[in-house]
């Protein structure tokens, strides 16, 4: 789609920005990466009243221009690099109403750099209903721009908006808040006439960002890096000074076109709430209640839809191999991709439901109260209040986790907090742990209403968050610190859960799930159909010759013919050769060579397991009996010893290393994106390793 | 007297930092001199603790606290 203007969203983080994005854009939305940097760049198109068509940008949500993290840098480098072409026509600054304060210092700074500004008055309704009265009017005479007020969450003003957006000029009108030149005279015009810039205040921004943007040219930075030795010019100075400018003029402006009520001190709602949900004992009770809530959702809520979704894909096997004729080509679809796929797809539910739940803890507020809550117990262990949300996140995927690490400021922090989320029990070892527990764990109820299965998953869970810690903890001592940690983080008002964004959150989410977990899946199980189809030189014929002898076909059924004949020609594919050569390094773990083959086969992720172990067995499955991967591992035995091969000891052995291994292609790639050093996602690679055979090891000889 | 020293309830206004590089960003943050503060509340463990400041709440630890001194 070619747009005839672009829009960028600025505004604080909590302003409900992306609210009013997804309101603009409609499903009509992607999201791609901003040049260079590796932070996610949503994009959409809206249609404005005069027929044209806008492409908006949603910024990431910032409290100033000048960055305290990685997310936050994004914000200046596009308002000011015109090379790369992103820059917007115009900027939509979305302001809190009801907390107008402290969101007008970002509209200061950006209306400072003179590019054209409508202003969205959102939360409307909440400032209101608060008492708050705001000359809108006024407001908007003394700041020369246009000023819309809307409510994001009940789709109000939004064609007002539109319709400002489409009718705001191309030049900037707004007026100047500060005196820009008076913070540092020289420097500003020495810069302005080196770089031909005309705008004092992007010039002065050059002088605190230079060392961090990557458009300026090497010899542009040195030369501003020069000028500020030569009239000692010193970052942080100005910056408080422009500061405190900036809110004496916000105060003025404040004071003229705001009439607040004077029960400001009385107790709010949201302030009733936190002395329940961030007290002494309870605080702790609900958190974990919480999280005890989440694991049990997973299990229960997704049973029935799981179920209906493994049996589709048995009856999609089964109406292939019945109407089309036997050969290697329905062999490959049946055996191959669909018997892989369905092992991932039955999962949806579960990772929807996670999805789903989290983004609510996220949107009413209640996330960043865990932050508050844990910061001492996470500082102790080397990392930060900050750190949580990653690592609950975890639960879901590392990946998004590890992205959302760069709101974390200091570096140590973030350094631990990428090296251990990928510890966290993610989504994709869910299907390995119910699958495990489903084979050696009674279904059945203690103490009333404790599941034993919903029970033995919440121990994995609490054991993922445990050894995380730990590994924190010992870093904490490896790492050296860069710079000094804080931590100065908004607590916002409680707010409902947008119900719109968290079905948005969970379609997208899992969508992303199905669509590169089953790319690598339907790859993998090709390969993997092909590895165990077919053997080195022709031992297959060999195998087909002997069992045509007459001591053979004489004595045995036809059905248990087939059946010695398949398992016979798998463990001398090309896959049971593979799986033979590792198995006396896992062998002391518990795992046979089929188990061997899925955990070659599930290297790059965690989820190609379930789909391999179903491909592998269904070699052996009857031919018209089709049975579901449970089913048909639970009735393995191991054909030396008659017992099965899924034991109590070999089934917590594979949980453990699922639990420990960095068995994931994803996170490996973008643990070295956010770290841009090669050696960090090599010692994480290894120490995970190292630690689920360890693990694996001591679990399987003594449940044993 | 600091912000830190203060008891839940209690309100102070802000003097000065006494540490440039964190009044930077406490400042951005609407913690600016002439600012009234009230404390909210302390987390469940001690520390950081949640201030009612310019209209919305912030938690910062105690130790960004000790650095604001108050009039």
């Amino acid at each position: 789609m070619k747009a005839d203007i672009r829009v960028a969203l600025v505004g604080n983080p909590n302003t409900g920005k992306s609210t009013l994005f997804n309101i603009l854009t409609g499903l009509n939305q992607k999201i791609g990466n901003f040049p260079g940097v590796t932070v996610d760049k949503k994009t959409g198109f809206c249609q404005l009243p005069d027929g044209r068509t806008a492409e908006i940008i949603d910024l990431p949500g910032t409290y100033s221009i000048y960055p305290k993290s990685k997310d936050e840098s994004v914000v200046f480098s596009v308002l000011a690099d015109k090379a790369k072409g992103l820059t917007p026509d115009l900027i939509v600054v979305i302001l809190d109403a009801s907390n107008l304060k402290r969101n007008l210092l970002l509209y200061t700074q950006i209306a400072d750099l003179k590019i054209p500004i409508v202003v969205a008055l959102n939360m409307i309704d909440v400032s209101e209903k608060a008492g708050i009265d705001i000359d809108i009017d006024l407001f908007a005479k003394k700041l020369g721009v246009l000023v819309v007020p809307v409510s994001a969450r009940k789709i109000k003003g939004i064609d007002q908006l539109k319709n400002a957006i489409a009718y705001t000029n191309k030049i900037a009108l707004q007026q100047d808040t500060i005196d820009v030149e008076v913070i540092a005279p020289q420097i500003i015009a020495q810069i302005k006439d080196d770089l031909k810039i005309d705008n004092p205040y992007l010039a002065l921004q050059l002088a605190h960002q230079h060392e961090t943007l990557s458009y300026l040219s090497t010899e542009q930075s040195d030369r501003i890096e020069k000028l500020e030795h030569e009239f000692s010019f010193h970052s942080q100075k100005s910056q408080a000074a422009e500061t405190i400018a900036r809110y004496n003029f916000i105060n003025d402006l404040l004071y003229d076109t705001v009439k607040k009520p004077e029960t400001a001190h009385d107790e709010t709602v949201s302030n009733k709430i936190d002395k329940i949900l961030t007290h002494k004992v309870f605080g702790f009770v609900i958190f974990f209640a919480i999280l005890m809530f989440i694991f049990q959702a997973i299990f229960s809520w997704s049973a029935y839809p799981m179920s209906l979704i493994g049996d589709l894909f048995l009856w999609l096997q089964k109406v292939i191999s019945n109407v089309l004729p036997a050969g290697p080509l329905v062999s490959l679809i049946v055996d191959g991709v669909l018997a892989g796929l369905s092992g991932v797809m039955v999962f949806i539910p579960q990772i929807a439901i996670l999805f789903a739940l989290i983004s609510i803890l996220e949107d009413t507020g209640y996330m960043s109260r865990v932050t508050f809550m844990m910061d001492k117990v996470m500082r102790k262990v080397g990392l930060n209040g900050k750190s949580v949300v990653p690592l609950i996140g975890g639960f879901a995927c590392a990946v998004p986790s590890i992205m959302s690490t760069r709101n974390i400021e200091n570096w140590k922090d973030r350094m631990i907090t990428i090296m251990v989320t990928p510890l966290v029990a993610c989504s994709a070892r869910l299907p390995i742990y119910t699958l495990m527990i489903a084979l050696v764990v009674p279904n059945r109820n203690v103490w009333w209403i404790f599941n034993l299965q919903g029970l033995a998953l919440t121990a994995m869970y609490l054991l993922s968050i445990v050894s995380a810690v730990t590994v924190a903890f010992v870093m904490k001592f490896i790492l050296k610190a860069r710079e000094r940690g804080y931590f100065i983080m908004e607590l916002p008002v409680y707010r409902m859960p947008r119900w719109k964004n968290v079905g948005f959150t969970m379609y997208d989410r899992s969508k992303t799930f199905v669509l590169q977990a089953g790319k690598v899946i339907i790859a993998v199980s090709v390969i993997l159909w092909v590895l165990k189809s077919y053997g080195p030189g022709d031992t297959f014929s060999h195998i087909d010759q002997k069992y045509h002898q007459t001591q053979y076909t004489k004595t045995m059924t036809p059905d248990s013919l087939t059946k010695v004949i398949a398992s016979e020609k798998l463990e001398s594919s090309y896959a049971g050769v593979f799986g033979h050569v590792i198995e006396p390094v896992i062998k002391p773990l518990g795992f046979d060579w089929k188990i061997g083959i899925a955990l070659i086969s599930s290297f790059a992720a965690r989820e190609v397991f379930v789909g391999t172990m179903a491909t592998i067995y269904s070699v052996e499955g009857d031919a018209d009996k089709m049975e579901s991967v449970q089913q048909k591992m639970h009735s393995a035995t191991n054909p030396d010893t008659g017992q099965p091969v899924f034991t109590l000891a070999v089934a917590f052995s594979l949980m453990m290393f699922y639990a420990f291994a960095m068995q994931c292609a994803s996170t490996v790639a973008v643990v070295y994106r956010e770290t841009k050093d090669w050696r960090w996602p090599a010692v994480q690679f290894a120490y995970m390793t190292a630690l689920a055979y360890t693990a694996s090891f001591i679990v399987y000889h003594w449940l044993k | 007297m600091t912000l830190s020293q203060l008891e839940v309830g209690e309100i102070g206004i802000v003097k000065e930092f006494t540490d440039l590089e964190m009044s930077v960003k406490l400042m951005e943050m609407g913690c600016l001199p002439g600012e009234e503060i009230r404390i909210s509340r302390i987390a469940p463990l001690g520390d950081p603790i949640a201030i009612h400041v310019s209209g919305y709440q912030l938690s910062l630890r105690k130790f960004e606290a000790s650095t604001i001194v108050l009039q």
